[in-house]
């Protein structure tokens, strides 16, 4: 797979039934059923993780680091989402889940919520700038960005140029672990503890940026067994600068938005919903909005693919986590004040339609007169058994050369049927078969003997 | 010389189906690998065409015509007709109902917002006949 194209989410050919589930679900019709198995389209896959969601036989998989990997760098810090702290049932405090992480291992904790914070604090400096478009469009969701890539270019201008919290998170960890003990940065590894597969995407080929600040994700549900093992209530970590529900707020679908402090925003969660609004975007239907938050999941980053608690549960552990905690950001004064410089993108974003093809426009029209006409003589049932998602894909496939007339069910009943009657007929109007009849018989045995697959 | 061209009937308060044809005419130009920037300025003019159309209008169609050079959108109705197209192309002017202004439509900013997307633009309208606009976006 092209650098490019790297992504999290894989397919395990093995578990595979070649079912038509995340056929029909995938929002970027990413995935085609060829020879009874899910294959993944690398050029429009943006790594949302709702094929992982959907499969029933858990074919779909997210690709992270193990716990391991934190062996590779002499000192490691872990950055938990703020999901990470809804996940333990009786657990309501944050406390005794970062205590956990320094007995897993880590030698620093960082709360990718207090990242949040800082970014929350540059977006509002980036909302005060004259001549930004509006809205402007929130960078934290990673599969969001990938949709606006593939689906939205025209969009790709709205997206706030900063990076992620994680990014955030990981950029200061480092720089203040090696500057507090004197080591070099080189030997200090970051690992996010993610509940999403797109956030691995996003530090292995990183948009906007050259490299990612992170050097490991770690899937919230792998970390979790180890964790519920060591977890103590009455532990806590040692003492360090703490997230508030400023940054925390952010694993909440609207938590972005309030802790930017901004009114005319509009936050959607789930990516149909968010593809809905896009769209609607695109057309400036909304004509007063200053930002727009728009979130992969249902229930945000709390719906991961890689969580464990049901999320609509996290939503509400998470709201008593943070009645226990500090209302009030507590971040160094110079950070807040260079993060609107320091946390910028340093790339621009580029479209990425991998299937787009060029030609002349008088090429391209013809093609897609091609597929409007391949698309009226399939029956639009939509019904996916060809192995696209929908009649239309399916034209656009044969058009590409990727499938053909046949793979439709209702065109091959036809064609047997036609070679079945041409059969009865050949064989009642001789009764001795010329050497012609003969040949045209086995040529059709060979046909069906191939529409057996 | 026109490559491509197509027709789409939008009807007249029929705000169930409004915004369909809009977003038939983006799909289309963007599988035709229209630059973002155009597909993003033919969106906005569609889409505000075929709002007037179902709001102010008895009816009329939007008419697609692609050539190497440029996208035509023409929009065409069987009236009522504008009165007085200069105060139309006034900014925050409107004559929607406020019953179409309580759904967020009728802002007075139609025309003169597909007037600035638009590279070329073109009204004509006569009282009890209908309007005619042709923009012209070029790729």
């Amino acid at each position: 797979m092209p650098a490019t194209y790297y992504h999290s989410v894989r397919l395990d050919k093995e578990k595979c039934v070649g079912c038509t589930t995340c056929l029909k679900r995938c929002p970027t019709e990413a995935i085609r059923i060829r020879n009874n198995r899910a294959s993944i389209i690398h050029e429009r896959c943006i790594d949302c993780g709702e094929c992982i969601k959907v499969c029933a036989s858990h074919a779909k998989v997210a690709v992270t680091d193990p716990l391991d990997a934190i062996k590779r760098f002499r000192y490691a810090i872990a950055l938990p989402a703020p999901t990470l702290y809804a996940q333990f049932q009786g657990v309501h405090r944050p406390e005794p889940i970062i205590a956990t992480l320094f007995k897993l291992g880590f030698d620093d904790v960082f709360e990718v919520a207090r990242g949040a914070e800082i970014v929350s604090h540059a977006i509002r400096q980036a909302l005060e700038e004259p001549d930004r478009p509006r809205p402007l469009i929130s960078s934290a969701c990673p599969a969001i960005v990938r949709l606006i890539q593939v689906c939205f270019p025209s969009l790709i201008e709205h997206i706030v140029d900063l990076v992620s919290p994680m990014e955030a998170a990981a950029k200061i960890a480092k720089e203040e672990f090696a500057q507090r003990h004197g080591v070099d940065i080189a030997e200090v590894g970051a690992f996010f503890l993610t509940p999403c597969p797109a956030k691995r995407t996003a530090v292995r080929a990183p948009i906007g940026q050259e490299k990612s600040y992170v050097d490991g994700v770690i899937a919230i549900k792998d970390i979790y067994p180890a964790m519920r093992a060591l977890m103590d209530q009455g532990c806590t970590p040692p003492e360090m600068d703490r997230a508030s529900t400023v940054g925390i707020k952010w694993a909440v679908p609207g938590g972005e938005a309030e802790a930017v402090g901004i009114k005319s925003a509009l936050c959607v969660d789930g990516i149909d919903n968010v593809m809905n609004v896009l769209g609607a975007i695109e057309d400036a239907r909304f004509r007063d909005l200053a930002y727009f938050e728009g979130l992969a999941c249902v229930n945000g980053c709390l719906g991961g693919p890689l969580t464990v608690e049901n999320s609509f549960v996290a939503k509400n552990r998470l709201r008593s986590v943070m009645n226990r905690t500090e209302q009030k950001t507590v971040v160094r004064r110079d950070v807040f004040d260079t993060a609107y410089q320091t946390l910028r993108l340093t790339r621009e974003i580029e479209p990425k339609d991998g299937l787009q093809r060029g030609g002349t426009m008088r090429e391209r029209i013809e093609r897609a007169e091609r597929i409007d006409r391949l698309t009226a003589s399939l029956p639009g049932f939509n019904c996916g058994s060809c192995g696209s998602p929908t009649c239309l894909a399916l034209a656009e496939d044969i058009e590409r050369g990727s499938a053909t007339e046949l793979n439709c069910i209702f065109r091959l009943n036809d064609r047997i049927a036609a070679l079945a009657a041409e059969m009865v007929t050949l064989r009642e109007s001789t009764r001795f078969n010329t050497l012609k009849d003969t040949a045209r018989l086995r040529e059709m045995r060979e046909e069906l003997s191939r529409y057996d697959d | 010389m026109e490559m491509l061209k197509e027709s789409y009937p939008v009807a007249a308060n029929d705000m169930t189906c409004a915004g369909d044809v809009a977003a038939k005419i983006k799909r289309r130009i963007k599988q035709l690998g229209v630059p973002a920037g155009v597909v993003r300025r033919v969106s906005v003019c569609t889409y505000e065409a075929e709002i007037n159309l179902v709001i102010h209008s008895c009816g009329g169609r939007i008419d697609l015509e692609i050539t190497e050079e440029h996208i035509l959108v023409h929009v065409c109705d069987t009236g009522p007709g504008i009165r007085d197209i200069d105060k139309a192309m006034t900014e925050g002017w409107s004559t929607a109902s406020s019953a179409v202004r309580a759904m967020g439509f009728g802002a007075g900013m139609g025309l003169p917002n597909m007037k600035r997307n638009a590279d070329e633009f073109a009204i004509t309208s006569e009282v009890g006949v209908g309007t005619d606009i042709t923009m012209i976006f070029h790729i």
